[in-house]
C-alpha cells in the first residue's frame, strides 16, 4: 500500500465504508481532520492516522463534537480543505457550528454515520433519522447539500464530490452513512490522480484594500482568501454586509441571508443525483437511499414475480431533494413504496412532492436492523392493489 | 514652591543636555464618551472636561495647561474610546 | 470655513477606524484593553499579516470587528476552539483570542481546560468585567459572592472561579492579571504573552460601568477605576490560590505563571515525522 506524492492511493483496496471516505477525502486534498470520538464512525479516524505521516495532514482530537467542528471551520479558513467525522448525537452537537459555517459561507465536510436515537439509542445500529435534521437542524434559514452513498466504493466517490460541492459553494457539505454502510468491507476501485476531477475555493486575487469577504460573484458564491494571506478581513456569525460588518436591519438579513440559499437552489440541478430503475413504466416504485437501497433489488424481484410492474429509484443527493423528478413520477405512477430506517422522515418530503397525484406508503423500521425485501414487498403489493386516488376521482 | 526649591538647588553641570517633551493633544470631541479617565490619571492635570456638549451629549475634554503635557501617552491608553491622542510637539532644554 | 484636517489617531493601522466609535458604554474597559493590545502589537512590530483575532459573543466579543487583522467574530464560547482550528491550519499565524469572562469562563469553559492542556500556542486575553453585561447583568461564573446581579437579586451565592487558578491548573504556560487602570504593565504583559510559545493567558478586570456597578451601588466607571487605583496590588509570582476575587476586597495582579512546555504543534510534529513512510 503506497500513495503517489498527492496521497491517492490508486489501485483496488478492501475497504469499509469509513476507510473509503478517508481515502476520498485524501483524494479530494483534505489534510484537516478534527473530531470527537463516537460510534460507529472511529474506523474513519483511525485510517486518517496511519496515513496522515504520508499526507503532511493535520489531526486534532478535540474535547467535543462543538470544538471539533469550530476547528474544522478555523482550519477551512487557513485555506486547508478540512473535514470532521461523527455520529448521530455528534451532530447534534455540531448543529450550532454547521450554522455558523452556514453563515460564514465556509467549506467543510461533515462525515455522520447514522446511528438510532433519539438520544444515545443503539451505538452501533443501522439508522437513517438524520436526513431531517441535516436539513434542518441548526436554527434560521438555510439550504445545504446532504449526499447518501450506499456502498464504500460510492462512499469514496460522493466523499470527493462533497467536497467539490463545499468548495465551490461554500457550504458544509454532509455526508451521510449508516453503520451498515460504513463497516461492510467491499472492493474500492481508487482511480489514477489524473481521472479525479477536483474542484477548490475560487481565491480573491484583486488588491489587498479592495477585498469585501461577502461580495458575491455571478454565481452568487463571494471570492475567498485564506488566513495570513494579508487581507486582513473581518467575518462574524451576526447578519452582515458585503464587508462582513454586522448590520441589524432587515433589509440587510434580506441581503445576507437570501443568496445563502439562492446559491444552491438556483444550481440544483447540478447537484442533484439519483438513479433510476425501470421507472418508465412501472405502476409502483420504491424510493430508497443509503443502506435500504441495498435490500430494495431483492424486494423488487419478489414483487415482480406477483407480476406487479415495479421500479426502483434511489436517492444518491436527498438535499436539496429532487423535487422535480420525483412530481414528474408522482403523475405517472399509482403509489410510492418508500423504505426508510425512521419513522418517516424523506416520506413526509415525498409525499409533499406527490401532492396527492399518487400513493403514498411508509415502510418504517424504528432503527438497529435493515428492513426485509418480504417487507418491503408487502408494501409494494398492497400498494398496486390500490388504485390511483385521481382516477377515482374521475370514475365518480 | 518650585521656585523657592530651585533657588538652593545646585545646578547640575550637564542641565543643558537634558530635554523635556512637549506634548501635542488631539481630541476628536465627538468619539468621546465623557467617562472622564483622561483627566483622572493625567499626571499633570493639564486636562479638564468641558462644559460644553459634543454631539452625542457628553462632555469632552478640554485642554487647559497644555504648556505641561510631557507627552506621556496616558491620556491615550486610558482612552477607552480612541478618542484622545498626543504626538510629540517639541523637546525644550531644562535651562530655558 | 475650511475644514480642519484631523490627525490620524496612531493606531489607524491596527483599528478599524471605519466601525468607531464603538458599540460600549461609557467608562467601559475593553476598549482600554483593546489600546493596551493595540500597543502591544506595535511594540512586539509583527507583521500585522500574520495576527489572527477571535472573538466569542459578548460585549468583548466585538473586539475582533474592530481591530484590522484577519478577525472572526464566532459563536458563544467556541473562540478558543475556533483559534485551535486556525492556528493548527497555519502555525505561523500569532492568534490572539480576545473575549470575556463568560465566553471564555462559562460557556467556553470547558475549550479554554483542553486548550491549555493542549498547549495550543495561542495568547487568550480575558476581559473580566465580572458580570454578563451584554445580555443586561445577569451572574457570571466570576461574579465575586454576595455581590448582586439581575439572576441574583439577593447576593450571588455561587463561588467564583479564579481564573489564574484555573489557568495555571490546566497547564496554562503564562498567565498574567491585570486591570483596566494598569494599562503599561498590561501591555507589556500582553507583549510577553503573544511572544511565549504555548497557552498563555492574560486576564484583564475591567469596569462595568451599566450593569456591574450601577445594580451593585458602585459608582461609575471612573470610581470603579479609583478602585482599583487603590486597592489592587502588583504581588509577581504569587501562589495562584491567593488569587480569589472577593466582593470589593484586595485584588492581587501581576505575572504568576512563566514556564516552558512543549506546544502541541511541536509534539505533534514530532510524531508525523516519526510516522512518516521510511525511504527505502
Amino acid at each position: 500500500m503506497k500513495a503517489n506524492s498527492k496521497g491517492v492511493l490508486t489501485g483496488t483496496h478492501n475497504l469499509s465504508g469509513n476507510e473509503a471516505i478517508i481515502e476520498g477525502a485524501f483524494a479530494a486534498g483534505c489534510r484537516f481532520l478534527g473530531v470527537y470520538p463516537i460510534s460507529p464512525s472511529l474506523e474513519a479516524t483511525d485510517r486518517f492516522l496511519q496515513r496522515s505521516g504520508e499526507v503532511d495532514a493535520t489531526f486534532v482530537q478535540m474535547e467535543d463534537e462543538i470544538s471539533a467542528l469550530a476547528a474544522v471551520l478555523g482550519a477551512s479558513w487557513t485555506g486547508k480543505k478540512s473535514m470532521s467525522v461523527t455520529s448521530g448525537s455528534g451532530l447534534s452537537n455540531m448543529m450550532e457550528h454547521i450554522g455558523l459555517g452556514i453563515m460564514l459561507q465556509t467549506p467543510c465536510v461533515i462525515v455522520n454515520v447514522q446511528r438510532t436515537g433519539p438520544s444515545l439509542g443503539i451505538p452501533n445500529g443501522v439508522a437513517q433519522g438524520d436526513t431531517m435534521q441535516a436539513r434542518w437542524g441548526s436554527h434560521g434559514d438555510y439550504e445545504t447539500i446532504v449526499l447518501t452513498p450506499n456502498s464504500p466504493q460510492e462512499c469514496f466517490d460522493l466523499t470527493i464530490k462533497a467536497f467539490n460541492f463545499s468548495e465551490r459553494f461554500r457550504v458544509p457539505v454532509l455526508l451521510l452513512t449508516d453503520a451498515y454502510i460504513a463497516q461492510k468491507k467491499t472492493l474500492v476501485k481508487i482511480p489514477p490522480t489524473k481521472d479525479l476531477k477536483l474542484i477548490s475555493r475560487k481565491l480573491f486575487k484583486g488588491a489587498k484594500n479592495k477585498y469585501l469577504p461577502y461580495k458575491n460573484d455571478k454565481n452568487l458564491v463571494p471570492p475567498m482568501v485564506n488566513v495570513g494571506d494579508g487581507y486582513r478581513f473581518h467575518v462574524t456569525g451576526l447578519t452582515h454586509d458585503e464587508r462582513g460588518y454586522p448590520v441589524m436591519t432587515s433589509e440587510c438579513q434580506e441581503a445576507c441571508v437570501r443568496p445563502l440559499m439562492e446559491k444552491i437552489t438556483k444550481y440544483q440541478d447540478e447537484i442533484i443525483e439519483y438513479e433510476e430503475v425501470e421507472t418508465d413504466d412501472a405502476d409502483v416504485v420504491v424510493i430508497s437511499y443509503g443502506a435500504t437501497s441495498t435490500v430494495v433489488s431483492k424486494a423488487i424481484s419478489l414483487a415482480k414475480k406477483d407480476g406487479i410492474k415495479v421500479g426502483s429509484f434511489r436517492l444518491i443527493t436527498i438535499w436539496p431533494f429532487p423535487e422535480k423528478r420525483v412530481r414528474k413520477l408522482a403523475q405517472k405512477i399509482d403509489a410510492f413504496v418508500i423504505p426508510e430506517i425512521n419513522f418517516g422522515q424523506i416520506a413526509f418530503e415525498i409525499e409533499r412532492c406527490a401532492a396527492g397525484n399518487c400513493n403514498v406508503f411508509f415502510v418504517p423500521i424504528l432503527g438497529g436492523g435493515l428492513p426485509t425485501p418480504e417487507d418491503i414487498c408487502k408494501s409494494i403489493i398492497k400498494a398496486s392493489k390500490e388504485k390511483k386516488k385521481i382516477e377515482k376521482l374521475i370514475e365518480l | 514652591m518650585k521656585e523657592t526649591r530651585a533657588k538652593y538647588w545646585r545646578k547640575s553641570l550637564n542641565l543643558s543636555e537634558f530635554k523635556i517633551p512637549k506634548g501635542k493633544i488631539h481630541i476628536l470631541k465627538d468619539r468621546c464618551k465623557g467617562c472622564g479617565f483622561c483627566v483622572e490619571y493625567c499626571p499633570n492635570n493639564v486636562l479638564e472636561l468641558s462644559e460644553k456638549f459634543n454631539a452625542k451629549g457628553y462632555h469632552p475634554p478640554k485642554i487647559v495647561n497644555e504648556n505641561d503635557c510631557v507627552n506621556c501617552g496616558l491620556c491615550e491608553m486610558v482612552c477607552p474610546d480612541f478618542a484622545i491622542w498626543c504626538t510629540l510637539d517639541k523637546e525644550v532644554c531644562l535651562e530655558s | 470655513m475650511a475644514k480642519k484636517k484631523i490627525e490620524p489617531h496612531p493606531m489607524e493601522n491596527i483599528l478599524r477606524m471605519d466601525r468607531i466609535p464603538h458599540i460600549w458604554c461609557p467608562a467601559c474597559g475593553i476598549g482600554t484593553a483593546v489600546t493596551s493590545f493595540a500597543s502591544a502589537l506595535e511594540k512586539l512590530k509583527v507583521n500585522l499579516d500574520e495576527v489572527c483575532v477571535v472573538s466569542g459573543i459578548g460585549c468583548t466579543g466585538r473586539v475582533a470587528g474592530y481591530t484590522k487583522v484577519d478577525s472572526f467574530h464566532t459563536t458563544h464560547g467556541r473562540a478558543i476552539a475556533y483559534a485551535t482550528g486556525v492556528k493548527l491550519g497555519n502555525p505561523k499565524m500569532k492568534v490572539i483570542v480576545f473575549s470575556g469572562d463568560g465566553d471564555i469562563i462559562a460557556i467556553g469553559g470547558n475549550h479554554f481546560m483542553h486548550a491549555a492542556r493542549r498547549n495550543i500556542d495561542i495568547t487568550v486575553i480575558c476581559v473580566n468585567n465580572f458580570i454578563y453585561a451584554m445580555t443586561g447583568g445577569q451572574v457570571a461564573p466570576t461574579t465575586p459572592l454576595t455581590a448582586y446581579a439581575t439572576t441574583s437579586p439577593f447576593g450571588n451565592i455561587e463561588p467564583p472561579y479564579n481564573i489564574p487558578r484555573l489557568a495555571e491548573a490546566c497547564g496554562a504556560v503564562y498567565v498574567a492579571r491585570w486591570t483596566a487602570l494598569h494599562v503599561r504593565r498590561l501591555t507589556n504583559s500582553i507583549v510577553e504573552a503573544i511572544q511565549k510559545p504555548g497557552f498563555s493567558v492574560v486576564e484583564v478586570i475591567s469596569p462595568c460601568a451599566q450593569y456591574y456597578s450601577r445594580i451593585n451601588r458602585l459608582g461609575d466607571g471612573l470610581d470603579m477605576m479609583r478602585f482599583y487605583h487603590d486597592n489592587a496590588v502588583i504581588k509577581h509570582n504569587e501562589p495562584t490560590e491567593n488569587l480569589d476575587i472577593d466582593y470589593q476586597k484586595q485584588i492581587i495582579m501581576g505575572k504568576f505563571i512563566d514556564r516552558e512546555k512543549p506546544t502541541y504543534i511541536e509534539r505533534y510534529n514530532e510524531w508525523l515525522s516519526e510516522s512518516k513512510p521510511k525511504k527505502k
